[in-house]
């Protein structure tokens, strides 16, 4: 790893002040930024740590009805924190990983790197939530821009998570076991105005919906509903873990098991 | 450079470091304190697991300036005053918890850290929060056996392997 200048600063501010500087980059809790670097694929010259800004921690419920996650909440936090708020996140979040990786990996890092077989995507994308930055508010549909790719600016930080809490909801996770992310997964959220569906670890191009699913859902909130349909494979990962076809038909079938087993 | 400082195991612990400085070299490099182990360096394996506020955390994988100001604990803090083994460590040796016992540091305070979160788990729930953790000689029966029994149950009626 290429030596850096390490900051922490206190406030969302002096962190955003901090990543002015050349070649300084954000860090959450470095689970992935750490590796990458130790394989010199990012060598920043400062490194702006964010886990301790006290504004960017802990989760809550607001008075909108949404689920509020401070950009630098560890994986482990909402884990415990949102089991009783929403379960289905809190599912998700428990395993992400491993309990050490739990330990500091952290929600604003997950969607600031787009990991294309990261969890999290999955979460934000199906509750359409609002990723609140330093500087603006981003919807989740426009936020996810393909595979390590989004709307966020250099230096731009992730201050806040906004999840409109779900009536039900369920993750389905197909483990990829060696490295703990998802080979496919797929969130499904009810609502009383429709049904989302987001699938992560599928796609080329990153997190998407399925749209077909989510009309035939939102009629019929049933695994049933689905029956008829099918994913293409166009455009799927093609690796030495799955096909495109093999995970074009993951997609339904774990579509099937989070409905059957949302809650 | 930066200056960090840390409690270790009950001690005041500081240093100059570089930004670059991982937490596993900041331990064992500075401190002596070579019982937390480097096996991958990739966050993979888990030798390197200390806790660091009461958490496991990869050591490989968090900066010695991120810890700035914790309470760490590594292998080395888990016997007991007069220094006998403690529990888990006294069960990983009656149990055969291990061989090598390369990955024994970071299997101690993974079992440790899940103990303290539920005293009683199953062995199922055990085996789920050993997954970043690596052993390459026990193939894991024994481990689990020992933690089992770290947390009071009795792991008489299973096989040894």
């Amino acid at each position: 790893m290429h030596n850096f200048d390490f900051v922490k600063p206190g406030t969302v501010a002096d962190a955003a002040a901090a990543l002015q500087g050349d070649e300084a980059q954000p860090l959450g809790g470095g689970q992935t930024l750490i590796p990458t670097m130790k394989q010199r694929l990012a060598a920043p010259e400062t490194l702006v740590s964010l886990i301790g800004i006290a504004e960017m921690q802990g989760v809550c419920k607001t008075d909108a009805g949404e689920l509020s996650i401070g950009g630098a909440t560890t994986h482990a936090t909402v884990e415990a924190e949102a089991a009783s708020l929403f379960p289905g996140l809190a599912g998700l979040a428990g395993r992400i990983g491993d309990p050490a990786v739990r330990n500091r990996g952290t929600i604003g890092g997950s969607l600031a790197n787009n990991d294309p077989a990261a969890c999290y995507p999955a979460a934000a994308l199906a509750t359409g939530a609002t990723i609140r930055t330093d500087k603006r508010e981003i919807a989740a549909d426009d936020y996810f821009q393909g595979m390590f790719t989004t709307a966020l600016d250099e230096g731009e930080i992730i201050v806040e998570v906004r999840m409109p809490i779900p009536e039900k909801s369920n993750y389905q996770k197909f483990l990829q076991p060696a490295s703990r992310f998802a080979l496919t997964g797929v969130f499904v959220a009810k609502y009383a105005d429709g049904v989302r569906v987001a699938v992560t670890g599928a796609s080329e191009e990153g997190v998407f919906r399925w749209t077909e699913a989510e009309q035939a859902l939102g009629s019929n909130f049933a695994a049933d509903a689905i029956s008829g349909l099918s994913v293409s494979a166009d455009g799927m990962i093609n690796d030495l873990h799955g096909t495109p076809e093999y995970r074009a038909h993951l997609v339904k079938v774990l579509t099937g098991r989070a409905v059957m087993a949302a809650a | 450079m930066v200056s960090v400082s840390m409690n270790v195991n009950g001690k005041p612990a500081s240093g100059e470091v570089e930004g670059r400085t991982l937490l596993s070299a900041f331990l064992r490099e500075n401190l002596k304190l070579t019982g937390t182990h480097i096996g991958c360096d990739t966050s993979q394996c888990g030798a390197c697991v200390v806790h660091v506020d009461g958490k496991a955390v990869k050591a490989c994988t968090m900066l010695a300036a991120e810890a700035d100001g914790s309470e760490v604990k590594t292998i080395e803090g888990m016997a007991n005053a007069d220094g006998s083994l403690g529990v888990v460590q006294q069960a990983f040796q009656d149990h055969h918890g291990l061989q090598c016992g390369f990955c024994t540091p970071g299997m101690v305070m993974s079992a440790a850290a899940l103990l303290s979160e539920n005293p009683n788990p199953s062995e199922a729930e055990i085996r789920e929060y050993l997954e970043g953790n690596l052993c390459r000689c026990t193939g894991y029966h024994n481990i689990v056996k020992a933690i089992m029994a770290a947390a009071g149950q009795d792991v008489s009626k299973i096989a040894a392997e």
